[in-house]
């Protein structure tokens, strides 16, 4: 294989290489096999020792329509979606115009030669292959040379990029497990393409792999099946769900991580429970029976999930009953925008159901934080005796995330306040809802207890410490303030938000979420570009504690930028500070809501376009 | 239990745990003097006491409605979830899954079942769930002062002259035809009968669905309603006659060829089904089926066993789950070792 470079100096605008640092976007049609080439194509620049991420923009359908996947190999381990495209692979006849005029001029085009793009425009560099016909080289049968046109492109990318051929295969087999006839396949396929590229394409672009360290010990993971896992080695044992992207994958990657770990050796029998109920109305209350019974349940949905499980998560407030639910977010309701992302359920969620609720919501940004938060999550629920929600996002949940690989938890877990026939024993006046700590926290029994003094009857929120029955005022009161209490007893129990402090920073950032790597890379070019330091407040979960009103009160402006319209978590934040109205000035906020994953560069524009517009600057 | 009386004290009749009646009841209830769901509570009592189950493994767990309430009036040693409107199934599915050792005995009301519940209701019949699930049909919502529940015969009549024009969802046929394996209708003006068949629910292991009519003497006793005390005496016919036999004690009916049926259920007692008038096999889906439809179209008052599948299996032996409840199963059976993980991150590199 050759990785020799020719630059045709002809070319008016093509400097100097660019090396490991660009983006790629394949064009292709859903359901028309490309996943497994873009995978390919992402690990193989991966196991170079090349920082990777991978977004999947696709739309609400099985097959046929338009659909994207953004590469990016980026040196300096930015994973954020880079809203700038360096090349484009045009395999869909439908959009390819479209996404031929989106690119910045001097953006490198490969694209199906039929389609005769290059005509489009004269600022580009266009690599013209005929994938289809080159598929009937690998193959006959008419289905699978669809597929295959797609690995062809994998072959010609990576001469073009200089990507070594033997990561490839090994990227391939790694894709096709043990599946010998795809391997072979797919590699002959690799091979047209590198044969093809080599023959007749003319390097006139600037863009390149070159091996490099950074990703040596690292894992590819999606945030769904890390938070699976991070659910199994939490102990979960019951599980339920009704499906819907963004969310199944959670449910179903932790159905084939329990097959192969959680089934008893000597009997073969499960140590858990997978129900598939006929609605999330159902899947909520499964999880509150068997969570009320003892058992570590959760469930997995998205926002349409969510407000179907509202009245039911009202009830695991009132009755202290945990629960753990994951909210893969999504835009908009049934046939909005199903399959994009947002971080637009924040308050709708924190406030779910009526009457006074509000919940602990942990906010997960990173792969890592997924698996952790599985169990933490666990933690919270059966500590507090509530129901705890892990907001999460398409863009986390399902795309495929560098992480460093996971650590084994080694606390144990923490089952919270419960109380077994012996230790009941010992407790002479025990009620379900007395808050004998002063924490606002409750000690509970579990049903099947074999004591005379364990039951008790669970009910909404008519109840008094005893759990017994009561419309009495001075109780209900009692009973809003110890939950009030208990909630901010959680406020020091929560993952505390990160805090990165930059030394001269005028500014300070609040995100959360997904929306952290835009962060990351935004404050670097706030520093590089600009001179502007920005100290930076990760939030890790609701409620908030004490740090978030002291790094407030710390900067002259505040900048919250989240993926939703309606600035969803400073509406918090400035309800959280009422109490410092001068606070509130300083906040301002920097929205993305158009269903992609939000990238720097829309970041550093809107900040210092806002930054801009002080009088004094 | 607080009790200073000797438990062989020999005032005090006892059943076979050494308990008396009284310690299976609740509180006082709060529902209307005379209310049908007040006499299925008793006969509740009554079973639970003659068969000897013991208190701290059921769990009680209901919805919303006069009759959801009444779980609070009965067993106080046994925890208990009134639930949210019509979705004690999906409550009760998860309790089960958490510790199969529990007894589920769900009460559920017309309402609650028939109309906002119907979705999760049809779901847990599907699964075979083991549970005792009670329906205290009064065919109107009690609890919201007497409007028209969807089991609700067709022409009849609400206190207020409002005459129902849609025809009555049957319970049992949904249960029968969805997949429940024991499923009875009876009369709360019939006790015997319904403490029988409560018994015969206690030894079955799958859906048990008893749908008991249960007048509600507050908004549908009156002439003209098919749910009345009156209605129910006067037209009430016994598929079979039934009794039961506990797997503690020897069978000593005598069998007569033809007249009776005995069934064997899973813990080893036995419902006797003694023919009246009509010959009924209990054990045949399609017999069953058409009984139900039969008796529908003429609008009869049919009440006795009308179904019994002791082979299907449960959601429980479905899942292939531990024998151990999953709720308290120790960190180092549900924590996989390090070496799992280790080969799994191995596996994503
Ligand atoms: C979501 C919701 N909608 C409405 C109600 C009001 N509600 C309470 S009980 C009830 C009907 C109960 O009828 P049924 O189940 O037949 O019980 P009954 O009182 O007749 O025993 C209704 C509609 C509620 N509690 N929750
Ligand atoms: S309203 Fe009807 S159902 Fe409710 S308690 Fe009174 S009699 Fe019973
Ligand atoms: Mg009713």
């Amino acid at each position: 294989m050759s990785t020799e470079t020719v630059v045709d100096t002809s070319e008016p605008d093509v400097q100097s290489s660019i090396v490991n640092d660009f983006s790629i976007q394949i064009a292709t049609i859903n359901g028309s096999g490309s996943q497994s080439s873009n995978s390919v194509l992402m690990r193989a620049i991966f196991q170079m020792g090349v920082p990777v991420s991978g977004k999947n923009l696709f739309p609400s359908n099985i097959q046929g329509l338009p659909t994207w996947f953004t590469i990016r190999a980026s040196k300096h381990s930015y994973v954020a979606r880079n809203r700038d495209i360096d090349m484009l692979i045009a395999m869909n006849p439908q959009t390819a115009r479209e996404d031929v005029q989106s690119l910045n001029p001097g953006a490198t085009v490969v694209y199906e030669q039929s389609l005769g793009l290059d005509n489009v425009r004269d600022d580009l560099i266009f690599y013209p292959v005929p994938f289809g016909e080159l598929a009937k080289d690998v193959i006959h049968e008419p289905r699978l040379r669809k597929l295959l046109a797609n690995m062809i492109y994998v072959g010609v990318v990576g001469h073009l990029l200089s990507i070594e051929r033997e990561e490839i295969q090994h990227a391939i087999s790694k894709q096709f497990k043990a599946k010998a006839k795809a391997v072979e396949l797919n590699v002959k396929a690799i091979d047209v393409g590198f044969e093809y590229a080599k023959e007749n394409l003319k390097k006139a672009d600037a863009l390149r792999i070159e091996r490099m360290d950074e990703t040596a010990g690292k894992i590819l993971i999606d945030g769904n099946a890390a938070g699976a896992l991070g659910a199994m080695f939490a102990g979960v044992t019951v599980v339920t769900w009704y499906p819907i992207t963004p969310s199944s994958s959670l449910v179903e990657s932790l159905i084939q991580y329990m097959k192969e770990h959680r089934i008893d050796k000597e009997t073969g029998k499960a140590t858990f429970a997978v129900v598939q109920a006929e609605d999330e109305l159902a899947a909520i209350g499964m999880v509150l029976g068997a969570a009320w019974a003892g058992a570590r349940s959760l469930t997995s949905t998205s926002g349409p999930g969510i407000s179907l499980m509202s009245e039911f998560v009202g009830l695991g407030y009132f009755a202290e009953i945990p629960a753990v639910i994951w909210d893969i977010q999504r835009v908009g309701p049934s046939t909005g925008l199903p399959t994009r992302t947002a971080q637009g359920d924040i308050l709708s969620t924190y406030l779910l159901s009526h009457g006074d609720t509000k919940h602990i919501l942990l906010f997960p940004s990173s792969a890592q934080e997924c698996f952790e938060f599985g169990g933490t999550s666990f933690d919270l629920a059966e500590r507090f005796q509530t129901p705890v929600f892990v907001m999460s996002d398409l863009d986390l949940g399902m795309n495929i995330w560098m992480s460093d690989p996971f650590a084994y938890p080694e606390q144990p877990i923490d089952r919270g306040k419960v109380l077994d026939a012996d230790q009941l024993e010992k407790v002479s006046d025990w009620g379900r809802y007395k808050d004998v700590d002063g924490d606002g926290i409750p000690y509970r029994t579990l049903p099947g207890t074999k004591h005379a003094r364990a039951a008790y009857f669970t009910r909404g929120s008519g109840h008094n410490a005893e759990a017994e029955y009561t419309e009495r005022p001075d109780d209900y009161v009692k009973l809003i303030d110890r939950l009030q209490r208990k909630f901010d007893t959680a406020r020091k129990h929560v993952p505390a938000p990160v805090i990165d402090i930059e030394d001269g920073a005028e500014i300070g950032i609040i995100a959360y979420g997904s929306t952290h790597w835009a962060i990351v890379e935004s404050r670097d070019q706030l520093r590089n570009e600009n001179d502007l330091m920005a100290s930076y407040m990760r939030l890790r979960a609701l409620p908030f504690n004490d740090a978030l009103e002291a790094f407030v009160d710390q900067y002259e402006r505040v900048y919250v930028v989240e993926q939703n319209h309606d600035a969803q978590v400073m509406q918090l934040i400035k309800l959280e500070l009422a109490h410092r109205p001068e606070l509130l000035k300083k906040l301002h906020s920097i929205l993305n809501y158009d269903g992609h994953p939000i990238d720097a560069r829309s970041v550093t524009e809107k900040l210092l376009a806002r930054e801009s517009e002080r009088p004094s600057a | 239990m607080a009790t200073t009386a000797p438990p062989t004290a020999p005032s005090k009749k006892v059943n076979r745990l050494g308990l008396t009646q009284a310690s299976y009841k609740g509180k006082p209830s709060t529902l209307c003097k005379g209310c049908g769901h007040d006499s299925i509570s008793s006969q509740l009592v009554k079973a639970f006491y003659e068969y000897g189950v013991e208190p701290y493994r059921v769990a009680k767990l209901s919805g919303i409605g006069c009759s959801s309430k009444t779980p609070a009036y009965w067993l106080s040693q046994s925890h208990g979830f009134n639930a949210v409107h019509g979705r004690m199934p999906s409550v009760a599915t998860g309790s089960v899954l958490a510790n199969r050792d529990l007894i589920a005995v769900g009460v559920s009301g017309d309402g609650d079942t028939a109309s906002i519940g119907i979705g999760q209701f049809v779901h847990l019949l599907r699964r075979n769930l083991p549970i005792v699930y009670i329906v205290e049909n009064n065919g109107v919502y009690g609890l919201t002062k007497g409007q028209f529940s969807a089991t609700a015969d067709l022409g009849s009549k609400l206190k207020t002259g409002v005459v129902n024009d849609l025809p009555a969802i049957d319970l049992c046929g949904l249960a029968v035809e969805l997949g429940a394996t024991y499923v009875a209708r009876s009369f709360a003006g019939d006790p015997k009968q319904v403490v029988t068949l409560l018994k015969g629910a206690f030894g079955h292991n799958g859906t048990a669905f008893l749908d008991i009519i249960s007048p509600c003497v507050t908004f549908n006793n009156h002439a003209g309603s098919t749910k009345s005390y009156t209605w129910g005496k006067e037209n009430e016919e016994l598929i079979q006659e039934v009794d039961f036999v506990p797997f503690f004690e020897d069978i000593d009916i005598e069998y007569e060829e033809g007249e009776t049926a005995n069934v064997e259920l899973h813990d080893g007692s036995h419902i006797i089904l003694k023919k009246i008038k009509r010959d009924y096999d209990p054990t045949d889906r399609r017999t069953a089926l058409e009984l139900l439809l039969d008796s529908g179209e003429k609008q009869q008052f049919l009440t006795g066993l009308i179904y019994v599948d002791t082979k299907k299996p449960t959601l429980i032996e479905l899942l292939n789950m531990v024998d151990e409840p999953l709720a308290t199963l120790p960190l180092d059976r549900i924590r996989p070792p390090q070496s799992a993980l280790l080969e799994i991150m191995e596996a994503l590199r």
